[in-house]
This record gives C-alpha cells, structure tokens and sequence, in this order.
C-alpha cells in the first residue's frame, strides 16, 4: 500500500491564492523567512520530500519541522521543533519550522492533530505525536537507505541526519534519501525513546524565531501589506451588548484617504481608508449613534452587590468536599474570616487585535495572530457566508496572545465583515489600543468568602471556601460545563488531576455560587489560578498567622499527601533561606500551588519603605513539570509569568461604569516596568513521569508570595486588587 | 511634500503634515519594524532615533521634523544585525513575542550612545518600555552585556547609520 501523499506545491498555491480582481499572489510581497505562513508547499517535490506530516527534508539535508500550535512569545516553536528532532535524529543547525495551515488541517483530516494553543498545552498536549511523527519519519528515512544498499535495516544506525551501515561504514544523508523515504510504507509502531535516552530534549537550545524578532523583519498581523490593499480603523459600541444605530458618513468621506464607512455586524462601525492613520482619524470625527442597550446602567458598584449576594446565597455548586466542614467549622477552637476580591483585567497584548481579509464570491482568505487557528477558520467562514473549504487562515506570530486571541476572533469576525463590503480588495483591520481595552474578554471577576477553623493545637481543621463570580465556561462554552458547574472555576483548589490543591484539610467544603455581569469574560494566562491561589495562599498565612505558627511549617503539615508540591515548597524555601532571618527591611512571602499539572512555589522578598512604597527585590521560583523540554525558555516563561502576573497585581484593574469599561490605554491601565522587575531565581526540577504546563503555572504564586511578604512587612492584609488602590504606609494602619 | 532623512536615506512623502511619524514610517516607507501599540507615549514600542536620542515616534507629527535631522529605526540600526546590542540580545535569547522589542532595542540603543556603561539605575530611568511578554530581566543583562561586546570590539561606534 502506497502511503498516501499530498503534494500542495507553492505554484498552485499561488494560483488559488490569485483573485479575479486584484490578480497578485501573496508569495511576491511577502519578505522570506518572516515567520508568515505562507502555505505547507513544496516548491519542487523532488527538492522538497514530505516524509511525514511534520517532517519535510530538502536534497540539501535542510529539515522543516512542521508546527501546529501558535507561537506567541512562549517558545512552544522550538520546543516542539526539539521533540520532533529528537525522535527523528536530524542535525539541529539544519532545523527550520513552519505552520501548516487551517485549511490544509481540514483538507488532511486533522493530521496535525488540535491547533489550540491555549492552558498550557502546547508541548503537554501533542508531545505524544509529534515525537511519533519525527520517529515514523526516522524509520522510513533509514528503511530508504537499507533499501538503495540492499541491506537489512538493522544494521544501519543514524545521528545527526547521517545514516550508517555498520558493517561496511558506509553512509548517506537524510537529504539524499528523503525522496525515496517518502514513498515507503510508514511503520504503524514505533518505540519512543526513553527519556534517559534524550539529546535535545532537556537541553537549552537558543530559540529558533529570534533573529527576525531584531532587526525589524518579523512580520506581524499588525504589520501586514498585501498589494492593494487597504486599512480600516473600528469602533464597536462602548457599552456591552449595545448597537449601532447610525453614522453619518458624509462627515468624513471626504477626508484624506477614506474609502468607505461601513457598519460592521450589528454593533460596529469601521471607516476604510488607503492608510490606516487615516482610517483612524476619520473614525475619531464620524459621528455615531449608539443603542446603549440595557447595560447601561451596570456598573462595577452593581456588579458588587451582585458577587456579594452571592457570597450569602444558599445555593453554590460544589468543587471539592471532604468530611462536613460547616459543622467541623462550628466546632473549631478559633475560626477566622476573610473576603478576597479580584478584579476584571484586560489581557492588553502588546500587539493590538487585527485581522486582514481578503473576501469574494467564492473564496476568502484571513491572515492573523491567533492562538487556533481552526477556530479562525471557522470564525472566517461563518463571517464569510462561505463553507470553511473555501476559506483559508495564514498564521501569523502573535505579538501576544494569553488567551485573548485563541476562543474569540471577534477581529476575524469583523476583518471579513468590512471585506465582504469591498470584494476582492484586501482590508486589514487594526484596532486601536483604546478599543482593545474596552472590548476585551475580560479575566472574570469573583469574590471568595474563606471562613477556617483551628483546633486546640492550632491545627487547620475545617476550611469553607464560598467563591461568587463569573464563569468563563458559561460565556465561552457552555458545552464544557458538567451539569451546569463550571469546573474551571475551581482551579487549584479541586480534589485531584491537573488542578489539585495542595493540601489535605480534613473538613473541606470549595463552592461556586455563579453570578454573571454582563462583561464578557475569557481564558486569561493562568486564568482560575490567579485568584484562587490568592484566595487560598494568602488565607493560608492568615490561619497560620492566627494559628501562631510559621507559614512554612504551617502548610508543609498540610502536604504529607503531597509530595511534589511540598518539594517546590522546600526548593524555594531553602533557597531563599526561610530558616534564617531576611536582610534588614525586608520579608519573605510563600505560595504554593499546582496548576496546569505543574508543581510551582515562590519565595517573594519585598520591603516597604514609610511611604509606602513597595519593592520586590527577588522571587525565587521552584517549578516541576515532569518533562523540561527547555529549560532555559522554562527560566524566561517563569519570569514573564511574574511579570504578567505582578502588573496584574500592581495595577490590573479593569472597572465598569455606565456599561463600558472605564479603562481605556496604559495610562489608566498600567503595566510593570523594568525598574520595577524583581530578580527572579528559577529551579526547574522535572521529576518525570509527567508532562505538565510551562506559561501559566508559576503566575499563581507571584501574587501571593508577594501579598505575603507585604503582610510580613507591614502587617496588612490586602484582599481587594489591584494593589495600587492600597495605601501601604504603616503608619494609617492603627 | 515632507522630506525626511531616514536610515540615511532622503526621503519625498506626501503626507497630511500632522500625520505622526510612526505611520508614515510604518504605512508610507514599509518600515514596520518600528511598532504601534498605545499611541499615546507611554509603551515605547514606535520608539526610534531622531539625531541619535530615542523618541516615541507616534507622538511626534512629521512637520515638526527637518530633513536634516537623522531618524534611524530598528530597520536602520545595524548593517548586518551586528550592533552589540542585537548581538547580545541573541546570545540571551531575550525576545518573547518580540512585539516589542524592536523599540526595546532603539531605546536601549540611545541609552548605551550616551552612557555607554550603563548601570542597573541608568537601565531604570532610561528603559520604560512596556514588555507584557516580561522580558525585563533578560532585556537588563542584554544591556550589560552588550556594553561588555562594545568594550571588547573597540570599534567605538557600532551604529553604522548614525556615525
Ligand atoms: S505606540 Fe508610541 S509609545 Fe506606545
Ligand atoms: S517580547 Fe512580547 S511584549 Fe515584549
């Protein structure tokens, strides 16, 4: 049985890439090697031999490793580019990546597997097959040279694209022979290496996408030009779920440049125009009519009352019960009572949300930064009015994503909506920082009521968890909730699996009572985890505090049942040097926590000066993922975690007023800076076994740590974010 | 007609003179290196040289610039990717996205011209750039090191175009 091949050549791309009335092909305008996808093609088959799905090798031994998930800034490129390798024995220097497209995943039958790049899943989700299909490639590639000598194929070993044959030293390239290896058989079992047997798995390799990203050639959604094409500047309606009414186009047409003002769905209005700052600045003086709809009213006061009903209801869902805690609680020796609060926060990519399309008839094509690309698909056909056949999406790197861009692509949606208005001319549309603040998918708002209880000893022994607030899943995906219970919400804190809490509290009770504002809501980096490892770590150090014990040996009573968590507890304790007392002025925070099946803990050392200002001077960070693919791009996602997390902290706040969103850039909504960024001491402990997340799990503890070591400093317990709001001189807190 | 002098080069645009230079760079001359992302001054990512000193160019419209003053984007920095800081930056791996680091670098770039070891305090008050990806602590040992490669290359000055 002949395997069976897809040969996409660029030549045909090209041409179904070519439109009836603008008659270019992308191929010409694009620079080479910036990252764009262009198309999964082989310019010449026999230059170009697809050996597998993820494995495509030129004559000259150069190996395209092929990429389903998005990079973002994660590094996950070159970290499934390493797994690939590794199985498939390539020389490393000669590794090249590229994405396959959404259109090509449907046409082959999802061979690429999911394109989501989002909870952490980018290598813990597909390091199964994509080690396979680099083996798979591995075996045909050897099974091709046994074959041109005539000789068993056990007799031939491999390293670094060279293929031996041992007995008589003879060699040959997997350039030479990838041709021939793409037309054998694929074995239907292949052994994956044991880890101790890794190479490149394990090993810091520097990234594959940096040199582009220095010099100003990287090309980004935003930075996008196709021949002809023109540039829209949109503006939705401020309040959620409000309409457009009118616009009076006859104002600004006759501005420079302008091309068009179109409505856009039924909430939206965009001004078309041959520069993008000309669009803008015609959309800034179009008068425009909105239906407020009814939010108008909503304000984060309302939306307040409507978390703390919840707090009281008597109704919740459950996540996670152990024994009856209400009554143990009613037993305890001491009981001690807090309310934590998070916030909406905007997720504030650095590059803003954009989309080019190019509509007509029969066929539409949508280039963008997205973090699924076969949702993008979906969001383009559907906009189109086109089936998704025919309709393509070409990847490009995000300049951020953190979840912004991989369960909405409300800018494809509106990309292709102003297209479809233009036939056949190519529209990027751009949005302004302003109009990302204010039409984000907010990191949903909760409020959690810890009530603990002690005994005689000071021992925790009935902890109640009440968390009231939104659900991401009922906005998102309905679909993923179980019998109406948004299990997300409850990351950190559930009973067992990627999520866990760390600890055993021998009357438990973590419920949900569901309220949702209507402020959409969305996957956030670390999401859940951000405020429940708030709410559990920092009533963690409350009960010990209460209890009089220290906050290390307080929790580490709680963990014999956890060992991992309590090993990067350990890790970072004794690295930070818990045991002895801190420098002058300054204290030390823990958190602990599991997340996206990672083990993470920090050891934050701050100091407060009398006025009040606060200084992170170091994080240490412990994190055990099982599998560290690349343990310098682990070091870089733990300190861009903190950074992500800190701003979060220090100034992530996004309030409600009048049904809008009251932020509206950097100045309103800020973000941390270098001289604000503490040290951060990374130990990456893989324990293997298990492979679990790198980009989100080590967000959890920066706030904690960081809310601990402040009480440390100041005796003040911070429950309400961001901390900007907080006056931390220790003089007003008599 | 404006004319400008960028990455050396005289340049003819026509232009509505109040347009801001990050989009005449970016929309007239394809200079996209140079990046958008809050338009107000505040994240440094549209930051470039103008006569070697960093500005935020979406800020700043293109008639309040001469033809005669040298504006240098990220694109112009280097003939071949070499300036010590790219260099740096490469050894480190210090991109993320990479959004922004494009004026990441220009900012740094202005900082090491005037001070050209620069110390941890002198990194604070000069690089404010927004980084959402987090690269901060990389970024600052970038920084140092790249002061180290200029010591060590005696070339002096490594911005070709603003000699
Ligand atoms: S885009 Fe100019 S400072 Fe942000
Ligand atoms: S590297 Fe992504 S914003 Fe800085």
């Amino acid at each position: 049985m002949m395997k069976q091949r897809v040969n996409i050549s660029r030549r045909d791309f090209l041409i179904g890439s070519v439109t009836a009335g603008a008659g270019f092909s992308l191929g010409l305008y694009l620079p080479a090697d910036t990252g764009v996808a262009l198309a999964v093609g082989e310019d010449n088959a026999a230059e170009n031999s697809e050996v597998t799905a993820w494995v495509v090798i030129q004559q000259d031994d150069t190996v395209t490793i092929r990429i389903a998930r998005s990079e973002m800034g994660q590094g996950t490129l070159t970290g499934l580019a390493q797994l690939v390798a590794e199985e498939l024995e390539c020389d490393w220097s000669k590794v090249k990546t590229e994405y396959p497209t959404p259109g090509q995943s449907l046409a082959r039958d999802r061979v690429w597997g999911s394109f989501s790049t989002g909870g952490s899943q980018g290598i813990r989700g597909s390091h199964q097959y994509v080690r396979k299909g680099g083996a798979v490639a591995r075996e045909m590639l050897i099974e091709a040279a046994a074959e041109s000598w005539d000789v068993a194929k056990e007799e031939c070993s491999v390293a670094s694209s060279v293929i031996t044959h041992k007995p008589t030293g003879r060699t040959t390239t997997y350039g030479k022979v990838a041709s021939a290896a793409a037309e054998m058989i694929p074995p239907l079992e292949v052994e994956l290496k044991d880890p101790k047997e890794w190479k490149l798995i394990g090993k810091p390799v520097k990234r594959l996408d940096t040199a582009d990203k220095l010099t100003g050639k990287q090309v980004f959604g935003a930075d996008l030009q196709l021949p002809g094409m023109l540039n829209a500047s949109i503006k939705a309606c401020p309040v959620f779920g409000g309409k457009l009414v009118s616009f009076d186009a006859a104002k600004v047409s006759k501005m420079p440049g302008v091309r068009a003002v179109v409505a856009v769905e039924d909430n939206a209005v965009a001004v078309v125009a041959d520069s993008w700052w000309q669009a803008n600045t015609a959309l800034d003086a179009l008068p425009v009519t909105w239906d407020k709809g009814e939010n108008a009213e909503v304000s984060s006061v309302s939306i307040e009352q409507m978390l703390d009903q919840g707090l009281r209801a008597k109704d919740a869902f459950v996540g996670n019960t152990v024994g009856d805690a209400k009554t143990a609680l009613k037993g305890a020796v001491k009981q001690v009572e807090a309310t934590y609060g998070y916030p909406f926060q905007n997720h504030a990519t650095m590059e803003p949300m954009n989309a080019t399309a190019l509509w007509t008839e029969d066929r539409c094509e949508v280039w963008c930064p997205t973090q699924n690309g076969e949702a993008a698909l979906q969001a383009a056909a559907k906009a189109a009015g086109l089936p998704a056949e025919k309709c393509e999406v070409y990847k490009i790197h995000l300049g951020g994503g953190f979840g912004r861009r991989g369960a909405f692509h409300d800018f494809v949606t509106q990309a292709v909506a102003i297209a479809k208005q233009m036939p056949g001319t190519p529209v990027k549309l751009l949005w302004t920082r302003e109009e990302d603040m204010q039409h984000g998918h907010y990191h949903p708002i909760t409020k959690a009521k810890m009530v603990g209880g002690l005994d005689d000893k000071g021992n925790l022994n009935s902890l109640h968890i009440r968390i009231s607030g939104q659900s991401i899943l009922a906005a998102v995906n309905p679909g993923w909730m179980q019998n109406g219970v948004d299990m997300f919400t409850f990351q950190g804190l559930l009973p067992d699996g990627d999520h866990a809490i760390s600890y055993t509290v021998p009357s438990l009770l973590v419920e949900h009572a569901m309220r949702n504002p209507p402020v959409p809501p969305g996957f956030w980096r670390g999401v859940n985890v951000n405020q429940n490892a708030i709410y559990m770590e920092c009533f963690i150090d409350e009960l010990a505090h209460a209890a009089g014990k220290d906050p290390l040996q307080f929790r580490r009573s709680l963990m014999a049942d956890h060992p991992k968590s309590l090993a990067v507890l350990d890790a970072v304790a004794e690295k930070a040097g818990w045991s002895k007392p801190a420098g002058k002025g300054m204290f030390r925070g823990l958190a602990v926590c599991k997340a996206f099946a990672s083990y993470v803990a920090a050891c934050a050392e701050v100091s407060v000066d009398d006025n009040g200002k606060l200084k992170i001077h170091r994080i240490v960070a412990a994190t055990d993922p099982g599998h560290a693919v690349n343990p310098q791009q682990i070091e870089a996602q733990v300190e861009g975690s903190f950074v992500y997390g800190l701003s979060a902290l220090l100034y992530g706040g996004c309030t409600i007023k009048g049904g809008s969103v009251e932020q509206q850039n950097f100045d309103s909504y800020p973000s941390m800076l270098i001289s604000e960024m503490p040290e951060v001491d990374v130990i990456v402990m893989p324990s293997g076994g298990f492979w679990g997340g790198i980009g989100e799990p080590t967000i959890a503890v920066a706030a904690p740590a960081v809310l601990n070591a402040i009480f440390a400093a100041t005796g003040k317990r911070i429950r309400e974010f961001p901390l900007s709001n907080t006056d931390l001189r220790p003089a007003l807190d008599a | 007609m404006t004319k400008l002098k960028v990455n050396g080069k005289l340049v003819e645009i026509d232009v509505d003179a109040s347009t801001p230079l990050l989009w005449v760079l970016r929309e007239q001359l394809g200079l996209t290196g140079t990046k958008y992302s809050c338009g107000i001054g505040l994240c440094g990512a549209c930051t470039v040289h103008i006569d070697g000193e960093a500005v935020r160019s979406c800020l700043l419209p293109v008639s309040a610039l001469q033809a005669k003053q040298e504006i240098t984007t990220i694109e112009g920095l280097s003939a071949d990717a070499d300036h010590p800081l790219q260099q740096a930056w490469q050894q480190l791996d210090v991109p993320q996205c990479g959004y922004c680091q494009p004026g990441m670098i220009m900012s740094a770039a202005a900082l090491l011209k005037s001070k050209p070891d620069p110390s941890d305090a002198d990194i604070d008050a000069n690089v404010t750039n927004i980084c959402r990806c987090g690269t901060f602590n990389r970024v600052r040992r970038g920084i140092h090191l790249a002061a180290d490669l200029n010591r060590s290359s005696k070339t002096g000055d490594n911005e070709h175009e603003e000699a």
